[in-house]
């Protein structure tokens, strides 16, 4: 089979990282460490202090302030490429995830056209190793052209590099479709990535029906229309098997409805947004166009009901559904105005700024949250360990920030926190020892 | 035995003894004259509901070269356009006092409803996706010619298992004498729980190479739209017999029609190693055997008040 994961090649610099403090819940690690790198790997971990420079060693001094993670893993984000590279593309959507401390992300495939062949995919995937500043795996569609109807060529997919199959953006609405590929999954592997929706439920509305739908008079989403689709696929997981993974989680009864499947010994996992965890639907009453996103935002209720999920692991990770719009389709009235918000750049400080600070999310699980999705596509996520490959998130805790002050390095601005302060900020991002994002000696100060 | 209806009701010994009488009928196409006066003065009704070729063909030459007279019966042109029912046509022909009524239908249990409404003896030459019984007789008699037996015989049978009654009846005749029978296309072509029929199953071609034959069934191209597969070419790519999968000694079988290109590699069906026209051969005389068994090798059934509608 083909790399799932491609980009760039791996770091040849010999770096020290000293005086860091580590925290790895996967390995163990916590506490001030030392990490020598070399040949895009963690060659040696020390106590903090332990290690000195060796000749031709690049030293990054954490002194005591600085923090080291596996780099993060986002499996959702939407690259644009090909087709829309007005709106984002691999090399700034990629420049967006290493800002964010991501070393690897998972692009979906509802591209302009769709990918759905494997001549689609081998020709983005070389792209990717043109232009990507971190690791990408690829989705292919779950259906031939998005259309709902015919299963993609998913054997020659899955053995061409896809990493998961998905008509994300769009619900597979025939139930037949998705039995026939829960049974195809047996020959082709890889995992189905559902989006949860009832189309005919959420009727082209704009917001989570609710208090400020009602109030500005907005068409309304039921949050059925997530939880009643949800709850037909399960049925359907439940008797024909196969390994799904359940995208965007936003309501309170999807929680209860994975909780339950994985009660029952289903092989289904799931994701929440940070947009999903700290936002709700009292945010549409500016009606600014940022906070249309779908699933729509929901009501506090769901939003703990979320967290718990997240806290207690019936939520697996977080991704961003990283989904960058042009300007023309977000500048329009809100009804009008594209759904979808980046969420790259954001992520981490976002979600330690408004869950981990308050004390509502143990670092330690969002650190987990944000660099476990790796395992649920079958690949090795990011570990602080000797020999592993250094895939690293350098963050500096106690630097502020205001979210799009200085740009940002998507080539979109529609971010749901953007002008917020946040604290909290990634500043040396390494993608198999490379350095592919570093704000040292620029905001930070040492 | 009054019927062939399918191969389930069948006992090994009734396999058996059928392809045992195969072969004396094996031959008779050689001789200049190729007809014996076996079955003189019986009548034999192909009742075809449905377009067939060699099956029809086959059955009309066995009854022909066993001597007994030959009505063909097809749907398209008969009464049957004009809204006649089944069961009428059924009577109405039964009326005419055929002794054994050979039934291709595409409805699952036509030809055991044909043999509850005529009284004749009934042999089912496919009804829907359920049975061929004769296919299967056929089959097995050219593997055992092959290789001079079917006990411990591996055989994979690959390609859309689902709609195929060539393959239902293949595996529960190759189960029935001893063999060892893998069936083996995607996933959502093999119909749950079909190794209760005691075959194994695989989603893969791996492996493919311990088998003594592998048997490609058709891949109904023509209804490629409403099959569940992603396309054509995906399918060959995983599940088409070509040269490179096929190792030198191993046979192959395919009941035809042949999709060149699609199940089987183009020219592959022309080596030596395909068997599909000895298939063909085969069929006469193993009909011709079930025709003698169910009208000769027995007294004939004296059908007069034992069958519903026959007064």
């Amino acid at each position: 089979m083909t790399e799932v994961l491609v980009g760039p090649p791996a770091g040849t610099k010999r770096l020290l990282l000293r005086e860091l403090n580590g925290l790895d819940p996967r390995s163990g690690v916590e506490g001030r460490i030392d990490l020598r790198i070399a040949r895009g790997r963690i060659v040696e971990l020390g106590e903090g202090g332990s290690l000195a420079a060796q000749e031709g060693e690049e030293v990054v001094e954490g002194g005591g302030r600085l923090w080291v993670f596996p780099a993060f893993f986002d499996p959702h984000v939407h690259l644009r490429a090909p087709g829309e590279e007005h709106k984002e593309g691999l090399e700034t959507g990629t420049q967006a995830a290493a800002a964010g401390g991501f070393w690897a992300v998972l692009a979906m495939a509802n591209t302009t056209p769709p990918i759905d062949s494997v001549e689609l995919l081998a020709a983005l995937q070389e792209r990717a190793r043109q232009e990507a500043a971190v690791m990408v795996g690829f989705f292919a569609t779950l259906s031939q052209g998005l259309g709902g109807t015919r299963l993609s060529e998913l054997a020659m997919l899955r053995e061409g590099g896809a990493v998961g199959f998905s008509d994300d953006g769009k619900p597979v609405a025939n139930p037949a479709l998705l039995r026939t590929a829960l049974r195809y999954q047996r020959l082709c592997g890889g995992v189905i990535a559902l989006h949860e929706e009832d189309p005919a439920l959420a009727g082209g509305g704009a917001v989570r029906e609710g208090p400020t739908a009602t109030r500005l008079a907005l068409p309304g989403i039921p949050a059925a229309s997530e939880s009643a689709a949800l709850a037909r696929d399960l049925e359907l997981i439940g008797e024909e098997g196969g390994r799904v993974h359940i995208l965007h989680l936003s309501t309170c009864r999807s929680v209860e409805l994975l909780g339950g499947a994985k009660e029952r010994g289903l092989a289904v996992s799931g994701e929440v947004t940070p947009h999903h965890l700290i936002l709700d639907e009292q945010e549409v009453a500016t009606l600014d166009t940022a906070f249309k996103v779908n699933p729509p935002l929901g009501n506090g209720k769901d939003r703990q009901a979320l967290l718990e999920g997240l806290r207690s692991g019936v939520i697996d990770c977080i991704a961003t559904d990283h989904a960058p719009h042009a300007p023309e389709d977000k500048e329009v009235p809100f009804e009008q105005a594209a759904m979808g918000t980046t969420g790259l750049e954001t992520a981490f400080a976002a979600l330690y700024t408004h869950l981990v600070e308050p004390g509502l999310l143990p670092l330690s699980r969002l650190v987990e949250a944000l660099s476990g999705g790796a395992t649920l596509y079958g690949l090795e996520p990011a570990t602080i360990a000797k020999g592993a490959a250094a895939h690293l998130a350098i963050v500096d805790l106690e630097a502020a920030w205001v979210a799009g002050e200085q740009g940002w390095r998507s080539k979109a601005t529609n971010c749901c926190f953007a002008g917020r302060r946040l604290q909290g900020r990634v500043v040396l991002t390494l993608c198999a020892g490379q350095p592919v994002h570093t704000l040292l000696g620029e905001v930070v100060q040492l | 035995m009054d019927h062939l209806l399918g191969i389930e009701p069948l006992g090994r010994e009734e396999v058996e003894e059928l392809l045992s009488l195969s072969e004396s009928f094996e031959g008779l196409d050689l001789r200049e004259v190729k007809k014996v006066p076996t079955l003189r003065g019986r009548t034999v009704l192909n009742l075809f509901m449905e377009p067939s070729t060699r099956t029809r063909s086959s059955f009309e030459l066995a009854a022909k070269r066993l001597s007994a007279d030959v009505l063909n019966f097809s749907a398209s042109g008969s009464s049957l356009e004009k809204g006649e029912s089944f069961k009428d046509t059924v009577l109405t022909l039964a009326a005419q006092r055929p002794d054994l009524i050979v039934v291709r239908a595409p409805w699952v249990g036509a030809a055991a409803l044909v043999a509850r409404w005529s009284g004749a003896h009934v042999v089912n030459a496919g009804d829907g996706g359920h049975e061929h019984p004769t296919q299967a007789l056929l089959d097995l008699y050219v593997l055992k010619q092959r290789f001079g037996r079917l006990e411990g015989l591996s055989v994979w049978v690959v390609g859309d298992i689902a709609h195929s009654r060539v393959a239902r009846s293949l595996v529960l005749a190759l189960v029935k004498v001893g063999a060892a029978v893998t069936v083996c296309g995607p996933p959502t072509l093999v119909p749950p729980a079909v190794e209760r029929l005691g075959a194994t199953v695989t989603y893969t071609l791996e492996g493919v190479g311990e088998a003594d034959a592998v048997y490609a069934l058709r891949l109904q191209r023509e209804r490629m739209a409403e099959l569940p597969l992603p396309s054509l070419r995906e399918y060959a790519s995983r599940y088409q017999i070509d040269r490179g999968r096929l190792r030198p000694g191993q046979l192959l079988l395919h009941a035809g029609p042949v999709n060149r290109g699609v199940e089987v590699e183009g020219r592959l069906v022309d080596q030596p190693q395909a068997a599909v026209l000895d298939q063909v051969r085969a069929g006469v005389a193993v009909r011709m055997a079930v025709l003698y068994r169910l009208l000769a090798g027995q007294q004939a059934r004296v059908a007069a008040g034992t069958a519903e509608g026959v007064a």
